[in-house]
């Protein structure tokens, strides 16, 4: 069990992010919206007199410059984990190598 | 979790910017003392900033039918304590109003009030509760950052109904409004996290257990692999 734990732990989180995509029947036609989105509307159905006073200073001109950027997001975290993680196991194995006697290579 | 630009009355965005302002304030010194003690601190400082910026980017479909993403913020809590994330997650907030329109300048004061301080405050709390009561080291992570994630949007929730109460029923029913879309839509997000998390406290407890003791997280015995 302990062997496999993170193995589980993965394809647990893959399907909770798939059930959803195939057990979710509406006949709407988006989707998977934001709840941000969502909540906004409610804010419209609660306060419909509601205007916003302020709006962004820049938005993403479409979906595609969009998903650039939160892809860029995820890379620069990913990567730095990936970097972090690393360094962490080459500095295990050399440091069990010295105590070993061995070289570290 | 993020309330849109300019979604939240100004007096309600002054308010949470004044509430937020100084935990930040003392997340930054604190987190500059603790860097100062320990500079290999670092490193581990750059990867719960790290995680925080992948997993607020990923937009997960939900058992709701709409999408909504985890936050990433208990994780770095558990690490570096409460406030440490506030600055953190001032940083992720501010790269997503500016660059994605996501969350807003008016309402980062709420957005990371729900975010940074109440998410990170609950994980710490979860996590120091669930070891007094001896419960496992990789449960104990798990409870903690899920109910962080959790208690965030239900944050949200509350703030959008203190600014939005409903004309009949007041805060309350506006309350369940909000939580509806948030809290159902975070469940499985909120186990996501969970999960998530323990998966990297697994990397870091073999990889780097005499950090994680330092920290008192890990007591010896648990650190072998």
């Amino acid at each position: 069990m302990k062997k496999h734990q993170n193995l589980l732990l993965i394809l647990a989180v893959i399907l909770l992010a798939l059930v959803p995509l195939g057990v979710v029947q509406t006949d709407e036609e988006e989707t998977f919206t934001g709840a941000d989105g969502e909540a906004m509307v409610v804010i419209n159905q609660i306060a419909p007199d509601y205007e916003p006073w302020f709006s962004p200073f820049w938005e993403p001109p479409s979906a595609e410059v969009e998903s650039l950027l939160f892809a860029l997001q995820a890379a620069l975290g990913g990567g730095f984990i990936g970097y972090y993680l690393g360094v962490s196991i080459t500095r295990v194995r050399m440091r069990r190598a010295w105590q070993q006697g061995q070289p570290c290579a | 979790m993020h309330i849109m630009e300019g979604f939240l009355p100004a007096g309600h965005a002054i308010g949470w910017i004044l509430v937020s302002a100084p935990v930040v304030a003392y997340g930054v010194y604190s987190l500059g003392k603790k860097v100062k003690k320990h500079p290999e601190y670092r490193m581990l400082l750059g990867v719960a900033a790290a995680f925080t910026f992948i997993l607020s980017a990923l937009k997960i479909p939900s058992v709701s039918g709409s999408s909504s993403h985890p936050t990433g913020t208990g994780f770095g809590a558990l690490l570096f304590g409460p406030t440490a994330m506030a600055p953190i997650g001032l940083v992720v907030l501010l790269f997503q109003a500016l660059l994605l329109a996501h969350g807003g300048i008016t309402t980062l004061g709420a957005n990371v009030f729900s975010m940074a301080i109440v998410g990170p405050f609950v994980a710490y709390g979860v996590f120091r509760l669930a070891r007094m009561v001896r419960l496992p080291f990789g449960l104990a992570i798990f409870l903690a950052t899920c109910s962080a994630n959790l208690m965030t949007y239900l944050t949200t929730s509350a703030q959008l109904a203190l600014a939005f109460p409903d004309p009949a029923g007041g805060f309350v029913a506006s309350f369940v409004k909000f939580a509806a879309i948030f809290a159902f839509t975070q469940l499985p997000l909120a186990i996501i996290e969970g999960l998530l998390s323990v998966l990297i406290f697994n990397a870091l407890a073999r990889f780097n257990p005499q950090e994680l003791r330092q920290m008192n997280l890990l007591q010896a015995p648990e650190a072998q692999p």
